[in-house]
């Protein structure tokens, strides 16, 4: 039982996508104006991740290794329409508010990320449950920048008025240039207790960032890591 | 034309793809550390997304709409460009390897690029034809070139400047994205 939880807690506070790994930065900063709809764009995201990591995990000793990303692709993609089509049926304001962002969870390299590094190598439920622990990972962080931009963009919580009528929204938190601002100083905050504690870890070789990794770009940090040691 | 124009500037300026909507935020953070090689990024990018968003127009056209398989949309169009990419990479190696030393590494980063897909989806969503299809890829990937570009000169100058520690990496480059969405938005009156 111990491993299970170990996952969970890994892709909550360990590897947390999005504060951690900063990977799927794209739904991140675009869906996250309101509570509601980071809540939504979370739990949709963490369908997506246990449903295909499980898959993965069943099919891994089926799928060669040099298809895999064809192969990866298809199940993904394949549950992010079913996906789609459930919210279009029962939650179509939801569907409305995401709009473009639910067709893209298929590149949202949390999910390829999570097939490629766990799922494939891992037994089903162990797969299943890092897809868990990812998922609350990336719905709480979402949830985090959601409730920032909405309280001081917007006044609101999840749709109810929390500051005082005094207060004048901030307009440019549920713009685009708050999104930045807001991930920014989390994740200064999050550097700074981490400096405080002393505990920041590197990884090696590789920041686990897939997306904007190319082979030039570990390289490079594997001959600066090795400048600074 | 006029339209067309407008087209191009709005999808290149007003509604940049980057900065104000988000798409291909992943290597515009990840590749962004020079400017040479943020250009070849941008270069590749907009190769793929014009070849792409003609290509799942004529797709979505011709094939989805009569089949009546409309719903699949994401499956095929991610599909595409997942073997576009990997056919450009081919066919460059073979005609033009020195291009493809250039754009090598970047290509295969292309097909998680969301901007491609998010190009290729919002064609079908705005009902544009064909032309206005490829027009509007050419804006979108002109705009995520000028936004990589400028990052990367920002990165470039401000890479031996002292940060205090906790902005040091990640945020520092946040906050300049921020800046430079502000700016961007300036462009509104544009049109």
């Amino acid at each position: 039982m111990n491993q299970y939880l170990e996952r969970i807690k890994n892709g909550i506070i360990t590897e947390n996508p999005t504060f951690i790994l900063v990977i799927g930065m794209c739904p991140t900063l675009a869906v996250t104006t309101s509570v509601s709809n980071a809540i939504g764009m979370g739990l949709s995201t963490m369908a997506v991740l246990i449903l295909s990591n499980l898959l993965i995990s069943l099919l891994r000793n089926v799928i060669s290794d040099q298809i895999r990303f064809p192969a990866f692709i298809v199940v993904i993609a394949s549950f992010v329409t079913i996906v789609e089509l459930v919210l279009k049926a029962y939650i179509p304001s939801l569907y409305d508010a995401l709009g473009l962002y639910i067709p893209l969870i298929v590149v949202n390299c949390i999910i390829m990320g999570r097939a490629e590094a766990y799922a494939s190598k891992a037994s089903p439920m162990l797969a299943a449950f890092d897809g868990i622990g990812m998922g609350l990972g990336f719905t709480i962080a979402l949830t985090l920048i959601g409730s920032f931009r909405e309280l001081l963009g917007n006044g609101t919580w999840l749709g109810y008025r929390v500051m005082p009528s005094v207060y004048t929204p901030i307009g440019i938190f549920v713009k685009a240039p708050g999104a930045f601002i807001v991930l920014g100083a989390i994740i200064a905050v999050l550097n700074g207790f981490k400096i405080k504690n002393n505990s920041a870890k590197k990884v090696e070789g590789c920041d686990g960032n897939c997306c904007g990794c190319s082979k030039n770009s570990c390289s490079d940090r594997k001959e600066e890591q090795k400048a600074n040691a | 034309m006029k339209e067309m124009i407008l087209l191009l500037v709005g999808a290149a300026l007003v509604n940049n793809v980057v900065l104000s909507q988000f798409y291909g935020l992943c290597p515009f953070l990840g590749v962004s550390k020079q400017v040479k090689t943020a250009a070849s990024m941008g270069l590749a990018v907009l190769f793929v997304i014009t070849i792409a968003s003609a290509i799942a127009n004529l797709i979505y056209t011709y094939v989805l709409v009569p089949l009546d398989l409309t719903f699949l949309q994401t499956i095929v169009f991610i599909l595409v460009i997942a073997a576009l990419v990997q056919f450009v990479e081919m066919f460059l190696k073979k005609s033009n390897p020195g291009l493809y030393k250039a754009l090598g590494v970047y290509l295969p980063l292309i097909t998680t690029n969301c901007a491609v897909l998010g190009v290729a989806l919002s064609n079908v969503q705005e009902e544009y034809g064909f032309v206005q299809s490829v027009v509007n890829g050419i804006g979108t990937s002109l705009g995520f070139l000028i936004a990589i570009v400028i990052m990367a000169g920002i990165r470039e100058k401000t890479a031996h400047n002292k940060v205090i520690g906790p902005f040091k990496g990640m945020p520092v480059v946040l906050f300049a994205a921020a800046l430079m969405a502000i700016a961007f938005t300036g462009f509104a009156g544009l049109i």
